[in-house]
């Protein structure tokens, strides 16, 4: 089967700092794919990279065999491209519903609309307000976004992104910062998109990780040193060896 | 948020009414020049709905409002000076010159944020300010004469100062209405979005440029109104209308009324050129009030009026 | 004959380009360093030239006045600094455009109110007064030279200053790396209205340099200042180097624009239809140069803060 994100010989570098060195990265149909790595390896732009947010110096990005290098983000988020931020971003000033709303809007509605459009925008509450249930906002909906609590935003920052029907999802980071109960609904959230929804998932919880994800690849330095299921990737010695030499251990 | 809407439901309504008998509390107390006083503080009005769509709502700060207001009456004064006097094609021709003006400006000035959006408004409104001062068929810096004011099908009933108070009256309440339906639009929803969390609104698959270029295009034709209003009203256009100051007071009406809130910019307007009719009858210097009032204003709003207005709204 | 205008008009527009230049040096710096947009900064290049004409009333001696009003701009400039911009640092840009909006109101009905509503004159002194021979047949007023030399001199001092100095190598890391200027425990307060009251001295010098040229008026700065955006914006904000290539392709672009413009425009028009739009084109010229600068490159020719 062809994959479902394709990433080719990604370069970035700031200065004389490489941050991508001749990335290639594949996200099959269904699997979940974890991206891990020590910090400052690099996940982040990648992520925004294959988003469109940053700009690679070379290399090219397919989303289900389509060249999108060239696109800006909002168009590749129109070709199915759903991205979580690490940083929450919710909208501080909209509500949980209509942080999920315009969501939907964003997928239903391409061209402007001027005028307010009653019967479209109750369809869209509908749907959004299903979501939010999903994911266990439901008693939260009318509350602004920004006076969530942490937890609270990270799984409004799943609905939206949930809300888009990805074709592909990049989980920058999901569980950082969530306490351990809301990680577990985190889990059970990715758990239930696993078959369906393909998950690019760059994260720290190595728990969370080993559990989810069907692949692991391990970027260290802008370069991915190794790829593979849990067990090869927990035994490989270049895998130990870059996360022994820093704080972060590899099992925890 | 609910009993803030409640409360501001009949502000509107109630305004509307007194500015509906305007003309009548002024003729019954012997001041008939307050209709036309007023009719300038409506055309202003409309002016600051203009900017808060792009300022209250985009949060973009235009210092080049009074260029597309400028353009605006400048289309009515030259289509006049060649015989053309039909409101209902030079009003709509006001419209589009400015829309027009923002929509190519806009290609480069939206692009940019922060203080290159204002310097680049900021310079984009000079432009016009200096082209109007060097054409000199049409007045140059002595500005043109507007020898007649628009017709409304061939009917010259706008030359009573009631009938055009009351004109501008239903244009500023359609503008306000107009500009209601659309901050509520799902267009608008992508505008109140984006100065949120651009990257947010971006990964939903919207092109923030493009909903930018297209409110600072409706804002400018706006403006563009107000100016072919302000030229009929003046009967009369001078660059003197697109200088750089006019469009900081066109900011300070937006803010000091409540930005984001269209209600408070036509508050603003009238609060403010009120204020400049009382102090300039009683001091030429009145400015010298006016400018420490808005530096203590803006030092003493904690954490900045921006702020100030977002804890009063939510 | 052509040539002798061009060769006229060539140094005039080099002599606009300095005076722009030292107006937008200490805008560039004030807004590379502190994240400052200051409106109000134009109106010190009125008050350095208000300062000089007051001094040279009560000295009548036109290099005294200049020292002295040099003195009067620098402390002005740091009351200022003390009086309103120190509360507006790190504060949102709308509440800097509006507070530094309201200096402008006050500031220029003050001069007003102060000096009258007409414009003042400074004599040029005699020592710089009549005009050189340049080129056979070319005549260039002496005074003028002297803009040109002493805003080339002040342009040098400038650049040494900043590129040799430590308070130099302060600003040049605060322009771009602020926060850690601020970590190295650095005074962010003394250096910020340093450069506060050296820029609004460079206004004011513009100024005192403008007055026996220029009418000395309320309101004369703001037009300057426009300007000034202007060079900046085109030059990359906080960039002096780019501030000074790009006040002297402003100064000499418009300068340009406004003798050849019209002359241009009958090679194609009608002269009358030439005489019209001649004008609006040499005014909208420095816009659209601006315009196409910023849609190839929109952060300016040099971009001083990294992406």
């Amino acid at each position: 089967m062809s994959p479902t994100l394709k990433v080719e010989g990604l370069r970035k570098a700031y200065g004389g700092l490489v941050v991508s060195d001749g990335i290639d990265l594949e996200v099959r149909p269904g699997e979940i794919h974890a991206l891990i790595g020590p910090n400052g390896a690099g996940k982040t732009t990648l992520v925004s990279e294959i988003a469109g947010a940053v700009t690679p110096d070379a290399g090219r990005v397919f989303l289900e065999g389509r060249d999108i290098t060239g696109l800006p983000p909002h168009e590749r988020a129109r070709l199915g491209l759903a991205r979580s931020f690490q940083i929450t971003a919710v909208l501080p000033r909209f509500t949980v519903l209509e942080n999920v709303t315009i969501a939907i809007q964003g997928l239903e509605c391409r061209r402007f609309r001027f005028l307010p459009a009653p019967a479209l925008e109750t369809g869209w509450c509908e749907r959004a307000s299903a979501i939010i249930e999903s994911v266990g906002l439901g008693r939260r909906v009318d509350t602004l976004a920004g006076s969530l609590s942490h937890g609270e935003k990270r799984m409004l920052e799943m609905a939206i992104v949930l809300a888009r029907a990805p074709r592909l999802l990049l989980a920058d980071e999901p569980m950082a910062g969530a306490g351990g109960e809301e990680t577990a609904a985190l889990v059970a959230l990715l758990e239930r998109l696993k078959g369906t929804v393909p998950v690019l998932l760059i994260e720290h919880d190595m728990d969370a990780v080993f559990a989810l994800a069907d692949r692991i690849s391990v970027l260290v330095y802008g370069r991915i040193i190794a790829s593979g299921t849990a067990a090869e990737i927990r035994a490989n010695p270049e895998v130990q060896a870059a996360y022994l030499g820093s704080d972060e251990g590899l099992v925890a | 948020m609910t009993s803030t809407r409640r409360r501001a439901g009949w502000l509107p309504l109630a305004l509307f009414v007194v500015a509906a008998a305007w003309p009548m509390i002024a003729e019954m107390s012997g001041n008939p020049f307050w209709t036309v006083l007023a009719s300038r503080m409506l055309i202003f009005a409309i002016a600051a709905i203009s900017l808060d769509l792009i300022l209250g709502y985009g949060a973009m700060v235009s210092f080049g409002q009074a260029g597309a207001v400028g353009i605006g009456a400048y289309s009515v004064g030259i289509a006049a000076s060649h015989g053309l006097n039909e409101g209902l094609i030079v009003l709509p021709l006001a419209v589009l010159a400015s829309g027009l003006f923002s929509l190519v400006t806009g290609f480069v000035a939206v692009r940019t944020r922060g203080v290159y959006f204002i310097m680049i408004t900021l310079a984009f409104g000079q432009m016009i300010y200096f082209t109007a001062t060097s054409l000199s068929a049409y007045g140059g810096d002595d500005g043109l004469t507007v020898w007649s004011r628009s017709t409304i099908f061939g009917s010259g009933i706008l030359e009573d100062e009631r009938v055009f108070y009351a004109f501008v009256l239903i244009l500023l309440a359609a503008v306000w209405v107009l500009a209601r339906l659309l901050v509520a639009s799902p267009f608008g929803k992508v505008i109140t979005a984006a100065r949120q969390n651009e990257a947010r609104v971006e990964s939903l698959g919207f092109d923030i440029f493009a909903h930018r270029l297209a409110i600072y295009t409706i804002s400018g034709a706006i403006a563009g109104l107000a100016g072919g209003l302000l030229a009929n009203h003046a009967e009369f256009v001078s660059p003197a209308y697109m200088n750089w100051q006019r469009s900081g007071e066109l900011i300070v009406m937006v803010v000091l009324g409540g930005m984001g809130t269209l209600f408070g910019p036509i508050a603003g307007a009238l609060a403010y050129l009120g204020l400049e009719h009382v102090l300039a009858g009683f001091w030429q210097h009145w400015r010298i009030i006016l400018g420490p009032l808005l530096i203590l204003v803006v030092l003493r709003a904690p954490g900045g009026l921006g702020s100030f207005i977002k804890t009063r709204r939510t | 004959m052509s040539l002798m205008l061009m060769a006229v008009q060539s140094l005039n527009g080099l002599q606009l380009g300095i005076l722009l230049f030292l107006i937008a040096a200490g805008l560039t710096l004030v807004f590379g360093v502190m994240d400052f947009i200051n409106l109000a900064h134009g109106v010190q290049y009125m008050a350095g030239a208000y300062f000089a004409v007051t001094a040279w009333l009560l000295t009548g001696n036109f290099m005294i006045a200049v020292i002295l009003a040099l003195a009067a701009s620098l402390a002005f400039g740091l009351l200022l600094q003390w009086l309103v911009f120190r509360h507006l640092m790190g504060r949102d840009h709308l509440d800097q455009v509006l507070a530094t909006f309201g200096v402008i109101l006050t500031l220029n009905e003050a001069a007003r109110m102060i000096w009258g509503p007409s414009p003042l004159s400074l004599p040029i002194p005699e020592a710089l007064s009549g005009s050189i021979v340049l080129m056979p047949g070319l005549l260039y007023p002496v005074y003028r030279i002297g803009i040109i030399a002493a805003g080339l001199a002040v342009a040098l001092l400038l650049w040494l200053l900043i590129a040799r100095t430590r308070v130099g190598m302060l600003v040049r890391a605060g322009a771009t790396h602020a926060p850690i200027v601020a970590a190295l425990g650095i005074n962010i307060d003394r250096l910020f209205a340093m450069v506060f009251g050296f820029g609004a001295m460079l206004a004011g010098f513009a100024g005192m340099m403008a007055a026996p040229i220029l009418a000395v008026e309320p309101s004369m700065g703001d037009n300057l200042l426009i300007l000034a955006f202007v060079v900046i914006v085109i030059g990359g904000i906080g960039s002096v180097r780019g501030a000074f290539l790009a006040a002297l392709i402003i100064g000499f672009v418009d300068t340009m624009g406004r003798s050849f413009a019209t002359d241009l425009m009958k090679l194609f028009l009608s002269p009358s239809a030439a005489n019209d739009v001649g004008p609006a084109l040499a005014s909208m010229l420095i816009y659209i140069l601006m315009a196409v600068v910023l849609f190839f490159r929109p952060a300016g020719l040099f971009p001083a803060r990294g992406t």
